[in-house]
């Protein structure tokens, strides 16, 4: 945590912010990401049994357990290792069934019947339609502000109602089809109703909760009654440890099978040390720069697509993610449901982009960066930029603010800063990054026929007329919006060769990602 | 002067200082470009949302006003809440004091015997081959980071040799359930503290030897032996004494290298931790236990030397 200790490694950038985690690879460049390939090699066959150890940086000595709360990378794997949410996120981002059954709207979409199956929490009690309402109460609380808050706002809690035991029909403020979104917003975890305390956590996971002491570790039992059939590993252990080195040196060191979140160098470093295995999960964090459209000089639309196309996308992945991603093409999703895949990919064209420059009489404009130590490679990124910029007359100039401050300093502030943002579904990306209301719209995209198209798409029961929708947004952004997106960075995680059945088809956030009760020890 | 006037005018500095030093944190703190509330907001700095978390932080309250129900709340022995988990500061004051107090301690205790030990061999060699060699290492050793010797050595002995753990991960905390744990990073934290200490002993041993009292004891038929440890030595000391409570605050509150490196959740990882979340609460209460210790074993150091030598030490 010293600053001659540490690269700003994404998990160290503390209030850690899955929400924008990190990272992306090649692997899945070709399909849309649903095949099931094991990622590491898994030593054969899964075995019962044993311990896990995991080093992941930690939020010290002050952190909870409250599965609302979670925010760093660590706590939204614990959560996930005591807690069910109602559906969650799928290799590409599509929603995937857990506690829910199913869920079905009336035609007119704004009320959705959700089907519970049949769970228990760790106390044996039965995980009922009351349990699910009183979770989402919690979340939605107005004097509260947890982060699924956000999410959940659309559902009218009063007017929703348990129709039995293990049904729950909740009504919603207006018409939308991307219901499953809701259940697995990043957060939104069933608690038992009632439950204001998390010293001892009871949930309806995989694992049980044995021991904790914040800021070192939790230990955890397998639940073998779990409903998605008990985990392999009898225990599972999360130690904390900030410093990258440290994780991946206890690692070899044999004090942990798995360090969660290593560099590129780390990977690199080590790819020939039979110790060690790396899983790169790909697709995981969007890389790029914010410009904001509704200010000069970004209000200008030539100047916009000139910085398009002056930037050489395949240098920053091969220097700022040592090559470990692949390049994005100034669209949010890359690999995710309802990604216009069909939209050609963006090439540099110096020559384009210096005549754009020119008409838009932005020739030697000096333009300021934002940047800071938020996340790996941020500042290295802003410093590529202003490289390429230069060679079409453009006068980027990087500007380190801080980091802990950084979000909130770029939302409102400055024209051009760097930007990151792990998995979610591209509806929640547009919804909350990109409509005149949006509440962190960090490119000031505000355009009454885009924010028509999403009602659209998110009010139209017919599955093409939706995609059709999702697709004319994303040609209106690749055309002229604010984000230019270079890259989607891989999130890698080292594990010992003796654990098996770590998924590598799980950008970071989505439900196999951080993922244990599916890994055993061989 | 006596040693209680002294002892009473140290005391009322003391209380002085940890009072400067507590507002000076709290006004620094407040300084800092954004709050907690913009930190836990993070990637989702919704304006509402901010708002929201800082009423519930009461951070919404003026600063003076904070400040002076905080400092209310100290005389009666209360140092607040975390901002982050909502538990009383003193339970992570008490949870992360532990490794850090065992790592202080277990160095102390092997400092002092080692470095005076060095120091007056030295001493009674002085400018021969064992004191010039002596002195080449303590000044080599000094100049190296404690960060660069702590990862080499992890990456050493803990990952190449494996002779010793690289990292204190899953003790949580309780180093002593695995001893092994200790030895990297004593051994970091002794380096550069056996070097200073030594060296001032070395030279308080040196100056001792060739005053005129050791001379008298001698021409008195004093043994050699007694000479230098009942005569020359508590003289040397004096300054030694001093050097051994800095680097006692040092060791307390400045072990956050070693911290990192070896993955030991102690007092100097709860701070960087603290002051990155904008724990304002947690980070008072840690620079109110630095303080206390701080000005108690300066003290306390103080007090010994005045004992110790007492002409030079009180004229101070």
């Amino acid at each position: 945590m010293t600053p001659f200790l540490t690269t700003p490694a994404p998990g160290l950038s503390r209030r850690g912010l899955l929400g924008g985690a990190v990272a992306l690879s090649t692997a899945l460049l070709t399909g849309c990401g649903t095949d099931n390939a094991p990622a590491t090699a898994p030593s054969g066959q899964p075995k019962r049994g044993g311990r896990l150890r995991a080093a992941f940086a930690g939020g010290g000595a002050n952190e909870t357990l409250d599965p609302h709360l979670a925010n760093l990378f660590v706590e939204a794997s614990r959560a996930k290792a005591v807690y069910d949410k109602l559906a969650d996120y799928g290799p590409d981002v599509s929603i995937q069934p857990r506690l829910a059954q199913r869920w079905e709207p009336n035609p007119d979409l704004t009320r959705w019947r959700v089907s519970l199956r049949e769970a228990t929490f760790h106390d044996g009690r039965p995980v009922r339609a009351a349990d699910v309402l009183a979770s989402y109460a919690r979340i939605t609380d107005p004097k509260r502000a947890f982060r699924a808050k956000a999410s959940l706002a659309m559902i009218d809690l009063r007017a929703s109602r348990a129709v039995d035991d293990r049904t729950v029909e909740f009504a919603l403020t207006r018409p939308f089809a991307a219901f499953g979104n809701l259940l697995a917003a990043f957060g939104a975890y069933i608690v038992p109703e009632g439950t204001e305390t998390f010293d001892r956590p009871v949930g309806s996971g995989a694992f049980v909760f044995d021991s904790f002491q914040p800021g070192r570790s939790l230990l955890l039992r397998r639940n073998p009654d779990h409903w998605d059939g008990p985990a392999y590993l009898d225990e599972l252990e999360y130690v904390i440890s900030n410093d990258e080195s440290a994780r991946i040196n206890a690692l070899l060191g044999g004090q942990v099978e798995y360090a969660h979140d290593i560099t590129p160098t780390t990977a690199r470093t080590h790819a020939g040390d039979r110790r060690v295995a790396i899983t790169r999960m790909a697709n995981s964090t969007m890389q790029g720069f914010t410009m904001k459209v509704d200010r000069p000089p970004f209000d200008n639309r030539d100047l916009r697509e000139a910085m398009f196309l002056l930037t050489d996308r395949q240098q920053l992945v091969d220097t700022v993610l040592s090559g470990a991603g692949q390049v994005g093409n100034d669209l949010y999703g890359k690999g995710y449901q309802y990604y216009a895949a069909d939209i050609p990919q963006r090439t540099r064209d110096l020559d384009r982009a210096r005549f754009l420059v020119d008409r838009a009489g932005a020739k030697g404009l000096r333009i300021t960066l934002d940047t800071a130590a938020v996340a790996s490679g941020f500042v290295e990124a802003a410093t590529v930029l202003a490289d390429q910029a230069r060679q079409v007359g453009l006068t980027v100039v990087p500007t380190t603010g801080n980091k802990d401050t950084y979000w909130k300093d770029i939302l409102t502030n400055g024209v051009l800063a760097c930007y990151r943002s792990g998995a979610m579904p591209i509806e929640t990306h547009i919804s909350q990054r990109l409509l005149t209301n949006s509440t962190t719209n960090a490119t000031r995209w505000a355009r009454p026929d885009f924010d028509a198209l999403y009602a659209k798409a998110v009010s139209s029961p017919d599955e093409a007329a939706r995609r059709q929708a999702y697709g004319d947004m994303q040609r209106m952004l690749h055309a002229e919006g604010g984000f230019l997106i270079w890259g989607f960075a891989d999130f890698l995680v080292a594990t010992s060769p003796t654990v098996g059945g770590v998924s590598a088809d799980a950008p970071a956030n989505t439900l196999d990602w951080a993922r244990f009760d599916k890994v055993w020890l061989g | 002067m006596s040693l209680p006037r002294y002892a009473a005018g140290r005391l009322l500095l003391g209380a002085g200082q940890v009072a400067g030093v507590v507002t000076a944190v709290f006004v620094l703190a407040e300084a800092l470009p954004g709050d907690a509330a913009v930190v836990i907001a993070g990637d989702q700095p919704d304006p509402a949302r901010i708002a929201l978390i800082r009423a519930q932080l009461d951070l919404d309250r003026p600063a003076g006003e904070r400040y002076r129900d905080w400092l209310g709340d100290l005389l009666h022995g209360d140092l607040g809440v975390s901002l982050v988990s909502q538990r009383p500061v003193t339970e992570v004051l008490a949870a992360t004091a532990a490794p850090t107090v065992l790592l202080a301690t277990a160095t102390l205790l092997l400092l002092v015997p080692l470095a005076v030990g060095v120091g007056m061999l030295a001493a009674r060699r002085e400018g021969g081959r064992l004191d010039r060699s002596l002195s080449a290492v303590s000044v080599g050793l000094y100049a190296v980071p404690e960060f660069a010797l702590a990862i080499l050595l992890a990456a050493l002995f803990g990952v190449h040799l494996g002779w010793f753990p690289p990292t204190a991960v899953g003790t949580d905390g309780n180093l002593l359930a695995q001893p092994a744990v200790l030895v990297l990073p004593l051994l970091v934290l002794l380096a550069r503290p056996i070097c200073s200490i030594s060296r001032l002993t070395r030279a308080g041993m040196v100056d001792a030897v060739r005053s005129g009292y050791v001379a008298h004891a001698r021409r008195l038929g004093i043994p050699a032996r007694r000479r230098w440890l009942a005569h020359a030595l508590p003289n040397a000391l004096a300054p030694v004494v001093q050097q051994l409570a800095r680097t006692t605050d040092w060791l307390l509150g400045g072990v956050i290298v070693v911290e990192a490196v070896f993955v030991i959740p102690g007092l100097g990882t709860a701070l960087v931790d603290a002051v990155t979340a904008r724990d304002v609460p947690t980070v008072q209460g840690l620079c109110v236990l630095v303080a206390v210790t701080t000005v108690t074993v300066n003290l306390a150091a103080d007090l010994v030397a005045f004992r110790l030598a007492p002409r030079t030490a009180g004229a101070r």
